[in-house]
């Protein structure tokens, strides 16, 4: 069990990680969300032992670490970068740790034969890493990074530096190389879907501050507050003003529907109106769906998607739509929305009231 | 009349498309010639001298040696104070090489990785050294040396050669640390190699050609300093500059024997540079020099 306790970072004046809590179990998948700058690789950094943090102690397994040097930490990390040893064969770069930790010859020759296997790099032992593609070399990485058993591994965005396909691979992977090992696994991703698909926990990071820390689905459905629900959502977050009176929510141009269900019990006055992209729909007129008129901007069709830049008012939206919809620029439109899809937040950003399609899943 | 007028002008441009290429080409060979020419011209004259006769250096201009001789390369080869000069220099040269790039990279190092109080002015004050002609060294380094008693010593010279060499090393071999990405220290670490190892068994081979380049230029500037070296040694330690200016004597210059002395001081030079010949052009291109 890894725990952060108050652990701040700051350089020259500047506060890279504000002081964080934050507990790992053994065992688990953590996945540390958020876009460039959250914080991400300096939190690693702290986690992994490669920079001291201004304050707060860290925590292993109910030892003070704060202090202690990078090589008496068992960890492992891999970068975003593919980095080997150049000079040194597959075989031997996959070995260094274990030639470093003194095991035995024959142990070493299994265990590097064997995470060779798991990582599909048994052909390629004799050759050097920059002969190998970029996922080879990465695979290289990984296998280097498994084999020593660490109790910590470290994934700074592994696969961001890879092509699409090879990507898709290696996150498959991912998982089933994760369960075969006990250790703590933190993840950092500036991509929703990748932590959705690795599941675990996930830490919504923004700005230095951890937003939210939980399992993935919970911090997902449930972000609690808009700054999760930002970064937690690709595209992000579409957000409204919406003033809840009485029996009624209005929306800014309007537009009014009934405050029941989960929002009957709020008090009223001002909110934040947030909703995914996904649920927003040109022509899903159920009897409960709103209207809200908007101004097209620029469609992206992707093939199969479409996503529509929309204008709101003052509001800039994205609506991703099933087909393709060529709709052309400054065309008004109505678009549908669920009010079972509508997350409130509060003048302060808190979550007030979580969307009822969430509270049933 | 149409089919002459649409044939005349290709059958005129075909031959003048086919000689300007050609025409280029002897152009550039011409110059290419004649800059080799221009290049060598110093070097087989030095040759040409070191195979001849003093009298026929002397009494007429010669293409090639009328009467061909190995007298003078037998005169340098026969008398150990000529050739136990080319031995002293290699030894100081030599030493002072190991001594610069052995200190210059954990210098170099340093200054590529960490940030400390005027590092930079510290990196300009190092290259400053190189700035001042090595005359004006040569006084107190005389003094020093003397009151230290390391006079007519190779360590005496190598240690003095390091001021100028020293600084450059450390440039050159600063501009290829920072070419390797910091991410590869931290998973050495990671790995639990302790600094020392890492250093030797991993960051070094990363940086080979820069330790490669680093090196020669340690060499060549050693091996071409005459006055350092005439200056702090006399009688122990008679280096090959000092056993060339002796040359002069009751009979006049010996101008063959000096050729001939000055075509084996080329020969080092120039096996160090075939050696490190792959280096140096990948190390013009990576490295900051």
């Amino acid at each position: 069990m890894l725990e952060l306790k108050g652990v701040a970072k700051r350089v020259r004046g500047q506060t890279h990680i504000y002081p964080t809590d934050l507990t790992l179990e053994k065992g688990t998948m953590n996945v540390l969300l958020g876009p460039t700058l959250a914080g991400k690789t300096t939190l690693m950094r702290l986690l992994a032992g490669l920079d001291a943090p201004s304050e707060g102690r860290v925590i292993w397994d109910g030892r003070d670490v704060t202090g202690v040097r990078v090589q008496d930490r068992g960890v492992a990390m891999v970068y975003q970068q593919f980095i080997n040893y150049p000079s040194m064969s597959v075989y031997e770069n996959i070995a260094s740790p274990l030639r470093i930790a003194g095991q035995a010859r024959d142990e070493i020759d299994r265990k590097v034969r064997q995470t060779a296997d798991l990582l599909k790099l048994s052909p390629y032992l004799e050759r050097l890493p920059l002969e190998l593609s970029g996922g080879q070399q990465q695979r290289c990485a990984l296998a280097r990074a498994l084999v020593k058993d660490a109790g910590l591994v470290l994934l700074d965005e592994p696969l961001a530096n890879l092509d699409y396909k090879l990507r898709e691979e290696l996150r498959a992977e991912l998982p089933r190389i994760f369960q075969k090992s006990g250790a703590i696994f933190v993840y950092a991703t500036t991509e929703p879907e990748e932590a959705l698909l690795l599941g675990g926990n996930t830490a919504a990071l923004w700005e230095g501050r951890i937003a939210q820390f939980g399992p993935t689905l919970d911090v997902y459905r449930q972000p609690c507050d808009i700054v999760t629900a930002r970064v937690f959502s690709n595209p992000p977050m579409n957000f409204t003003s919406v003033r809840k009176d009485g029996h009624r929510l209005t929306f800014g141009r309007g537009v009014n529907a009934p405050a029941d269900g989960v929002f009957a019990g709020l008090p009223d006055g001002d909110y934040s109106a947030g909703f995914r992209a996904n649920h927003l729909g040109l022509n899903v007129h159920t009897g409960s769906a709103i209207e809200l008129p908007c101004t097209v901007g620029v469609s992206e069709i992707t093939g199969s998607e479409t996503y529509l830049h929309l204008h709101h008012g003052d509001d800039r939206w994205v609506a991703l739509l099933h087909g393709v919809h060529d709709i052309p620029q400054d065309s008004e439109v109505g678009v549908f929305l669920e009010t079972r899809y509508l997350y409130l937040f509060d003048v302060a950003g808190k979550l007030a009231a979580p969307a009822a399609y969430a509270m049933a899943a | 009349m149409s089919v002459a007028t649409d044939v005349l002008p290709a059958t005129v441009a075909r031959p003048r498309a086919a000689e300007r290429p050609r025409l280029r080409l002897a152009v550039s060979y011409g110059l290419l010639i004649a800059y080799v020419l221009f290049l060598l011209v110093p070097i087989y004259w030095l040759v040409n001298m070191s195979f001849k006769t003093n009298t026929e250096i002397l009494s007429s201009v010669s293409l090639w040696p009328a009467t061909f001789t190995l007298a003078n390369y037998g005169k340098i080869f026969g008398d150990s104070t000529w050739y136990m000069g080319y031995v002293h220099s290699l030894i100081y040269v030599a030493m002072n090489t190991l001594i610069s790039v052995t200190v210059a990279l954990p210098a170099a190092y340093a200054f590529s990785r960490y940030s400390f109080l005027g590092d930079k002015h510290l990196f300009f004050w190092l290259l400053t050294n190189r700035m001042a002609p090595a005359a004006v060294f040569a006084l107190p380094f005389f003094q020093l040396y003397s009151s230290v008693g390391l006079f007519d010593t190779h360590i005496a010279v190598a240690l003095a050669h390091c001021l100028f060499n020293v600084p450059l090393a450390v440039w050159i071999l600063e501009g290829f640390m920072r070419g390797v990405p910091r991410e590869i220290d931290e998973t050495a670490y990671i790995d639990g190699y302790s600094f020392g190892r890492f250093f030797v068994r991993i960051f070094m081979p990363l940086i080979a050609s820069g330790i490669g380049v680093a090196a020669f230029f340690c060499f060549m500037f050693s091996w071409v300093d005459l006055l350092i070296s005439r200056t702090l040694t006399s009688v122990n330690v008679k280096t090959i500059g000092v056993a060339m200016t002796r040359t002069s004597s009751a009979t006049g210059l010996d101008y063959g024997t000096l050729a001939a002395a000055g075509v084996l001081t080329i020969i080092p030079g120039a096996l160090v540079i075939w050696f490190v010949r792959n280096y140096i052009a990948k190390g013009f291109a990576l490295g900051r020099v």
